[in-house]
């Protein structure tokens, strides 16, 4: 049997308006834009995905779990989306719910804020990591079997820590350097670990779909489901899962409907499934499956992003580390406070997604439309950062103070 | 006396001090009897009634900011087209008022014409040769100033040279600036007046802040200010402060910087102030305007001016007149009127940090260096520059009937 795993990400971050030095110490709500038709609109943006993406992606893969019984798929969701669709789209977070009743839909756990805590402090990754398992549990009522870390950072400690966690799976961008010989259509298992499975993306199948599916230069152009399916079954030969990991919003979203990328993922699996000896898998299942083929050593740190497949995008620059770096260090006094409207800020800060938008890397090269951001560059998107820095600082300060007052 | 005024600037739409100069001098010389037409770049509501405002031509003042500010050094090693916005870059700004004073000339009345600074200069000297009049120009800044010591834009060097050499008459803002103008550009001496700027702020805007509550809340809870309002271009060696900031928060992490202003080294340096891990103390905000640049003024425990080359450095003025003790470098004019102040090299960051170390941590210094300083810029003010003004108005004029 040769599984397809198919796994999609779905996040949005809580972004930050422009928010000036004037308004720290006064104004406590850095997330809230409802200027009309802004970037920075979280509302507004909500809105926008859930119809473009959200509401077609999750009509289209209700209609294929239920044609299909062979089809199957992963799925993380951050808790800064669910929140933000609980508040403003419980219409759209129900059919997240509907699609996850199905019973062929494995929920992968991650952090809550898609946050790189691991990297800056392990105390608020295991938190972060417990809270999203908590909201996946209320949500979704399932407890997740496999873990994948955000922007798929993944190292050798990750996978120890995972393993120890008790996870059964872990997942990781299935890039070239690591995987030296190796294909990426087995299941490994990471050093120093026991029991735990690694699956790691096959990236250049994924990105056929994901990045290269409308690109008119593209030479393969527009791409059938046919020659997809060909390329899948060639590539996979001998091997017995191809890795298909994309975000979410591939579908109406980066792939925008008149694309054809709905029609494309509506045909897939019935094309896929004519040969008999095809499948899907969800990632537990994949795990399961299968013995792991070789013992993976990922010393650095990879991701699944860029051409450099690692951290620069969110720690490249001055500006994201000292603007990270002061974020988290407030983490003990913010706990301390007790303050759960305040704690629950500063995480919203620690999103990855506020570091990538202070990224220097594209802006200098001018190739702007490689990255999004709200922002009209990386120093606004520092500045308004650090004057929300500057607010949680006073809130934490008064925070004590009322505290303080009340014990003595 | 009828004096034909040329000027880039005024307030409200103004990008630094030049634009509160001329507002201020000319509100002196105008109750002196002095009559003013002053020609701007642009037209705008002004609510001046002491003397005659005029375009050269007819832009708003709103698309006449957006291309960009006089001081931007940036606009003078390239060249800035905004095509969507304004059709014209700073040099074709300057040609077009240049020509259009030109025509302008036959239609006013005046003894002597009043330019400032080169972006003026090249009208003036055709309002002189259409009208005969001698030319006075009013040296706020130079190329060798706005590039730190450097050469400056050629272009605007050149009409600076060509026009320091036909004035019948020079008014430098301060002696530093009058040695610039002898040392770098070979003006001789006997041509050259210094003027001193003044600074006139009423009592009753010493008051507190209102608009900076961050900050407030900040110094209630033991944190000291030091703030810097201007332009953000290599002339006001803002790396340097920078450095001495880096000095400072390792001796006492609780003292904040607020640097304000904007402009061309803005971006430079936000990644140095990150370089040095110093972007919880150092507040990098662009241009303020009302009551926040009061604010920001009113709101510091010290104020500090470390100017690479000043050619005067009106906003020290300021905020001494706002209740706000300074530290100035000596590589600025307004050094020659201010005495209780500190006073340092621009690159002596060892003695810049000691500076703001004991003034923010002693009440007392603090106290008695802002008390002295305010009755120095009380005495202080244009009622005695624009006596000069005045004398030598009458004087070049008395020399070419």
């Amino acid at each position: 049997m040769k599984s397809v795993v198919l796994y999609l990400h779905a996040h949005q971050p809580w972004r930050v308006k422009p928010y000036s030095v004037f308004d720290a110490g006064h104004d406590h709500h850095y997330f809230n834009d409802e200027s009309h038709h802004k970037n920075t609109n979280n509302r507004f943006i909500i809105d926008k995905v859930s119809e473009k993406s959200y509401l077609p992606t999750n009509r289209m893969l209700l209609e294929l779990l239920k044609n299909h019984p062979e089809f199957k798929i992963s799925l993380s969701i951050t808790g800064t989306l669910i929140d933000q669709l609980e508040q403003w789209r419980p219409d759209v977070l129900e059919s997240f719910k509907i699609v996850v009743a199905t019973g062929k839909v494995e929920i992968v756990a991650e952090t809550y804020h898609h946050s790189l805590a691991f990297f800056y402090s392990k105390a608020e990754f295991v938190r972060q990591v417990a809270m999203h398992e908590q909201r996946i549990s209320e949500v979704f009522g399932v407890k997740p079997t496999a873990f994948r870390n955000t922007e798929l950072a993944y190292n050798n400690e990750l996978a120890k820590w995972a393993d120890e966690a008790g996870y059964e799976a872990i997942i990781a961008e299935g890039w070239d350097p690591i995987l030296g010989w190796r294909s990426p259509n087995y299941v490994y298992e990471p050093v120093n670990t026991d029991g735990i499975k690694l699956l790691m993306k096959n990236y250049r199948l994924s990105d056929d779909i994901a990045f290269r599916f409308s690109d008119q230069q593209w030479a393969q152009w527009p791409m059938s489901v046919d020659t997809f399916t060909e390329w899948a079954h060639a590539d996979s030969s001998g091997g017995d899962i191809i890795n298909l990991f994309m975000d979410y919003e591939t579908f109406g979203e980066h792939q925008w409907e008149d694309s054809g990328i709905f029609e494309f993922m509506r045909a897939f699996p019935e094309k896929w499934l004519e040969d008999a000896s095809h499948g899907f898998k969800t990632i537990t299942e994949a795990a399961r499956a299968h013995e792991p083929k070789d013992r993976v050593d990922m010393h650095n740190t990879v991701t699944w992003a860029d051409n450099e497949r690692d951290l620069t995008a969110w720690m490249g620059n001055d500006m994201q580390n000292d603007a990270m770096r002061s974020m988290y260090e407030l983490q003990d006094d913010i706990i301390q406070t007790g303050n759960n409207g305040l704690i629950e800020d500063w995480r919203r800060l620690l999103t990855s997604d506020h570091a990538y938008y202070m990224c220097t890397k594209w802006f200098s090269d001018g190739d702007v439309h490689a990255y999004f951001s709200p922002y009209e560059s990386p120093y606004d998107a520092f500045m308004y950062f650090m004057n929300a820095y500057r607010d949680v600082t006073v809130r934490v300060i008064e925070s004590n103070q009322i505290h303080g007052g009340e014990n003595s | 006396m009828k004096i034909l005024m040329l000027g880039w600037e005024l307030p409200p739409h103004h990008s630094g001090g030049m634009g509160v100069a001329c507002y201020q001098m000319c509100k002196e010389l105008a109750d002196k009897e002095v009559d003013i037409e002053f020609i701007l770049p642009y037209s705008a509501q002004h609510n001046i009634p002491f003397m005659n405002i005029t375009p050269a031509h007819h832009q708003s003042a709103e698309s006449f900011v957006k291309f960009g500010s006089v001081y931007d050094a940036g606009y003078f090693t390239e060249t800035i087209w905004l095509a969507d916005e304004s059709p014209l870059d700073l040099r074709q700004q300057h040609d077009m008022y240049a020509h259009n004073v030109a025509k302008l000339v036959h239609s006013k009345e005046f003894d002597v014409i009043h330019a400032h600074d080169w972006l003026t200069f090249r009208a003036g000297l055709a309002a002189k040769q259409q009208s005969g009049k001698p030319l006075v120009l009013h040296v706020h800044a130079t190329q060798y100033d706005q590039s730190a010591g450097g050469h400056g834009n050629p272009m605007a060097r050149h009409i600076e040279e060509q026009a320091f050499s036909i004035a019948d008459r020079i008014f430098a803002v301060s002696q530093h600036t009058k040695n610039v103008l002898v040392t770098h550009y070979g003006v001789p001496e006997y041509k050259i007046h210094v003027v001193h700027n003044s600074m006139e702020i009423d009592a009753s805007d010493i008051t507190e802040s209102t608009t900076h509550i961050y900050l407030a809340k900040m110094k209630e809870n033991g944190y000291k200010v030091v703030s810097n309002i201007g332009r953000m271009t290599i002339q006001k060696g803002l790396t340097h402060l920078i450095e001495t900031a880096a000095r400072v928060v390792a001796v006492n992490p609780k003292v904040l910087f607020l640097i304000a202003g904007g402009g061309d080294q803005k971006e430079e340096l936000m990644r140095l102030v990150a370089q040095k891990q110093l972007s919880k103390n150092i507040i990098i905000e662009g241009w303020v305007s009302g009551e926040r640049q009061l604010d920001s003024f009113r709101i510091a425990d010290v104020f500090i001016m470390p100017s690479v080359s000043e050619p005067f450095g009106l906003t020290a003025l300021e905020a001494v007149g706002l209740g706000t003790p300074v530290i100035i470098s000596k590589q600025s004019g307004v050094a020659e009127v201010l005495q209780n102040c500190f006073k340092a090299d621009f690159w002596d960051t060892d003695m810049m940090a000691d500076m703001i170390l004991s003034i923010t941590s002693n009440e007392s210094l603090a106290k008695t260096i802002w008390e002295n300083s305010y009755s120095e810029y009380t005495s202080q003010s244009w009622s005695s520059s624009a006596n000069k003004m005045k004398q030598h108005y009458e004087s070049v004029h008395g020399a070419t009937v």
